[in-house]
């Protein structure tokens, strides 16, 4: 009973993993009800995102943005805030970097490094409207951030018909100078799509380690997410780091979108509605405990499940939409933190029967 | 006939003894203080007689009847009521409606409103609780709202009432008060259990005490048999002064002046409305007044939490006013806030953290941007040591230390920082009394130090024995400034309700 206890004290890990094995559960229930076969479809789900290099390329580019929006998320949770805006940030994102892509002549690498930081600001600025008026005047971050969402999709879509096309659907191919397509990695995973971006994601996830517990920004950031009242008696300017935590969580979700644009599409389409990414990001940050490495790890499954699930409709006809319940069983879960629950009710029922002894 | 008997009760938790052979003999029809420091097992104690916990170990009577309390529902079954400290209790319900909450009457599937009003005053009536069963809930004051917790554990028909230290959110009038209704509630043949570390409460209306420290049974005492100093001791396991002692103050140069000022409160009203004052180098300046009169925000103007609109601030010969709270700090002003959940701690942070929130920038916790942890760390353990703040290690969130040892850190960390200037808000609220006497040394010796102290407490008591003078705030503005030596009373008391007095002490 005591281990038992210990370990949903202390470990948010075991909970995750009990989680994604009950929406691997819940998945496997709803496929059995729909007249298919879960195991057959979980090993096509598993084989098609490893089997082959090349799979494991494609798969490693399925994870990269998620890391990303997942820092995203993860970092606001730390300090307090709550950005659902991510999923708007992205786009910005997107839109910035294709911006810079296309319009600025520039030599190789120079190019794509103008182009992903103009991605990183365009996600900061968009976070900091969100910030400054939370910090300022004092309006939640959950709406602000909810209605840019919005303005992102449409302010893209309007950039990409009337500015960057003639009235089309989609901007043209971004030049291979500021292109985050790598060949020498490309090849080694046999020609996929994966490309630089992982690599930038694997770094923020370091940096937004490092920032947090081994900085006093870090500690400033901290401690106003835990107790803004505390922080301002302690001398620190609260609405400084309100804004600044949303702007890194922005350059997270800026560095995914222009990452994603960069490295994997190459131009900008008008979008009918979200990707989902950034909201997907929601979803790693909670899995992973809102820690980098749980990100990262988490970020690695729902990028499994993703790429797996979408070959998983061709090799075992289950339709993909099993991977999206599986996705939101595990978030259940996690959120219903159902491994306390379950402890909490056994060492009732314990304690009962102890009594009854007596 | 005993009402309550627990007999040789044992809880543990994952790593501690909570209650360690506890045994609890409670009288029919009579007051019974379960007397402890925070963290002493009462409460667990008490919540395994409300069925909240299982024993681990032990008996339980009730009415001479062996019994198993294995819910809320049972207790209430047994007539065991519980009068909450935190009250449980909706809004913008009205008295009725919250009362009925959970037991509703009702006829043909619909609330009898009437008939519930009528039951609840008769209640009322009764027991002298003077409750109006038609007002809301968010219009009447914080007795009124105990009142109703009390209403509902008798609409629930209990007998026996656990008072979950009742009195730590009503002022002395109320106390008063609610004294009366429980010598009524006895006469009626109700039994009390009265949870409690306030000695004075006990010798005053209780007729037997139950002692537990460490979650140990230290004893039970008839009140009568019995006095403070030796209640004091029973319950901290050592002798404890009520008297400070202390020298007389050798004040020295002025480290602060404060002219003129004014400070506007949450809602825009003056709070602080043209007030002067000077405190000297190696004296205690003790702020009396009756909450609300000024003193939360002329200490947040004096720390820059709160602009001053008017006026002026100068600590050692400089001008303050209105500069940002870490400029402040820097200065040489050391801060135990009035709150210190909500100012004075970052909960979730370990308390080798806390001890650095004003210092995590500077040399040697900070190199650069990158915080030094070894030195961090090497800091917390020593101030924790050398001002016994108890906790198992400098990894723990400040939020798991009992009240006492969160005040401790506080004031380890306000005091090391060598300010000239120390503000103490309320130092003391909540504290037992054996973390008081502590505090109070602390303060003391800071004073001999040489620092400039101003105590602000709404504990009269705590000003008279520990301030050198007492300033006395009424609507802003100091209303008289008297000598703890000389003063009485009276003298006090009419000053803080706004009368005029004669005589000025400034020295």
């Amino acid at each position: 009973m005591q281990v038992l206890s210990k370990i949903n004290k202390q470990s948010s890990i075991f909970t995750s993993l009990v989680s994604v094995f009950l929406g691997l559960l819940v998945g496997g229930v709803m496929m059995i009800l729909a007249g298919y076969n879960p195991i057959q479809a979980y090993i096509a789900l598993f084989q098609s995102a490893f089997l082959q290099p090349f799979d494991i390329g494609e798969t490693i580019r399925t994870i990269t943005p998620l890391i990303l929006t997942g820092l995203a998320v993860g970092l606001a949770f730390r300090t307090g805030l709550f950005n659902i805006g991510v999923e708007g940030q992205f786009i910005i994102g997107q839109l910035a970097a294709v911006i810079v892509a296309l319009k600025l002549d520039l030599p190789p690498v120079i190019h794509a490094i103008v182009a992903v930081i103009a991605g990183a600001l365009g996600g900061a600025l968009w976070a900091f409207l969100p910030g400054y008026l939370k910090a300022k005047r004092g309006v939640h971050e959950v709406i602000t951030t909810i209605m840019l969402n919005f303005i992102a999709l449409y302010l893209s879509n309007l950039t990409v018909r009337e500015w960057l096309t003639d009235g089309a659907d989609k901007t043209k191919e971004i030049p291979e100078s500021a292109s985050l397509h790598w060949n020498m990695l490309s090849q080694l995973f046999d020609s996929s799509r994966v490309h630089f971006g992982i690599f930038i994601a694997i770094v923020a996830a370091f940096f937004m380690y490092y920032l947090l517990w081994k900085t006093t920004t870090g500690y400033q950031l901290r401690a106003v997410g835990y107790n803004p009242h505390a922080s301002e008696y302690a001398g620190m300017n609260v609405s400084r780091n309100i804004v600044l935590s949303m702007m890194i969580s922005g350059v997270f979700a800026g560095l995914a979108g222009a990452s994603e644009l960069l490295g994997t599409a190459g131009y900008q389409a008008i979008q009918a509605s979200y990707t989902g990414i950034g909201f997907d990001g929601i979803a790693v940050s909670l899995l992973g405990g809102n820690s980098p490495l749980g990100i990262v790890l988490s970020a690695s499954l729902f990028g499994i499940l993703t790429y797996g699930g979408s070959n998983m409709e061709y090799v075992a006809a289950v339709p993909r939409e099993v991977i999206r319940v599986v996705f939101a069983a595990i978030i259940f879960f996690v959120a219903a933190n159902i491994v306390r629950w379950v402890a909490q009710r056994r060492k009732k029922k314990v304690i009962d029967k102890g009594g009854e002894g007596k | 006939m005993n009402a309550v008997e627990m007999k040789g009760i044992t809880k543990r938790f994952p790593g501690i003894v909570a209650n360690d052979r506890v045994n609890l003999t409670v009288k029919q029809g009579e007051i019974h203080a379960l007397l402890g420091e925070n963290g002493a097992g009462k409460s667990t104690l008490m919540n395994i007689l409300f069925g909240l916990y299982q024993p681990d170990e032990g008996e339980i009577f009730i009415r001479e009847k062996k019994t198993e309390i294995t819910g809320p529902n049972i207790a209430g079954e047994l007539g065991i009521g519980m009068v909450h400290q935190h009250f449980m209790l909706v809004d913008p319900f009205t008295v009725t409606e919250n009362i009925i909450l959970g037991s509703e009457p009702t006829q043909n599937g619909m609330i009898d409103q009437r008939k519930a009003e009528k039951e609840v005053q008769a209640i009322s009536d009764r027991y002298g609780l003077k409750v109006d069963p038609r007002a809301k809930i968010r219009d009447i004051s914080v007795g009124m709202q105990q009142r109703v917790e009390i209403l509902k554990t008798l609409y629930r028909g209990a007998d026996i009432l656990i008072f979950d230290e009742p009195t730590a959110v009503l002022a002395p009038k109320e106390i008063d008060e609610l004294i009366v209704i429980m010598e009524n509630l006895v006469k009626e043949g109700k039994t009390i259990i009265f949870i409690t570390h306030k000695l004075k409460e006990i010798m005053r209306i209780c007729d037997a005490v139950t002692i537990i420290r460490q979650g140990k049974f230290i004893g039970r005492v008839d009140v009568a048999d019995t006095d403070e100093s030796r209640l004091a001791s029973m319950m901290v396991g050592r002798d404890v002064s009520f008297t400070v002692d202390k020298k007389p103050a050798q004040p020295k140069e002025t480290v602060l002046s404060i002219r003129n000022l004014r400070v506007k409160n949450s809602r825009g009203v003056d709070a602080v409305r043209g007030l002067d004052m000077e405190i000297k180098a190696g004296e205690i300046v003790g702020l009396a007044g009756v909450d609300g009169n000024g003193q939360s925000e002329l200490i947040e103007a004096i720390t820059g939490l709160k602009s001053a609109h008017k006026g002026e601030i100068v600590l050692n010969g400089k001008a303050i006013t209105n500069l940002k709270p870490k400029a402040i700090t820097h200065r040489g002003v050391g801060h135990i806030p009035e709150d210190r959940h909500r100012r004075g701690l970052v909960l979730d942070f370990s308390i080798g953290e806390n001890m650095v929130l004003q210092t995590f920038d500077q040399k040697p916790f900070a190199k650069g941007w990158t915080l030094q942890y070894p030195q961090i760390f090497k800091h917390a353990k020593r101030l924790i040591k050398e001002f016994d703040v108890r906790t198992p290690d400098i990894h723990t969130p400040a939020r798991a230390l009992s009240g006492g040892n969160q005040q401790k850190g506080i004031i380890a960390r306000e005091v090391d920082r060598d300010p000239d200037f120390l503000i103490a808000a309320q130092p003391t609220r909540g504290l037992d009394v054996g973390a008081i006497e502590g505090i109070h040394r602390r303060l003391i010796e800071q004073r001999d130090k040489g620092k400039a102290i101003l105590l602000m407490s709404l504990e009269l008591e705590e000003v008279w024995q520990l301030a050198d003078r007492i300033a006395v705030i009424y609507e802003g503005k100091i209303a008289g400034w008297v000598d703890p030596a000389t003063t009485t009373e009276e003298e006090i008391g009419l000053l803080m309700a706004g009368g005029q007095v004669g005589t000025e002490v400034s020295s």
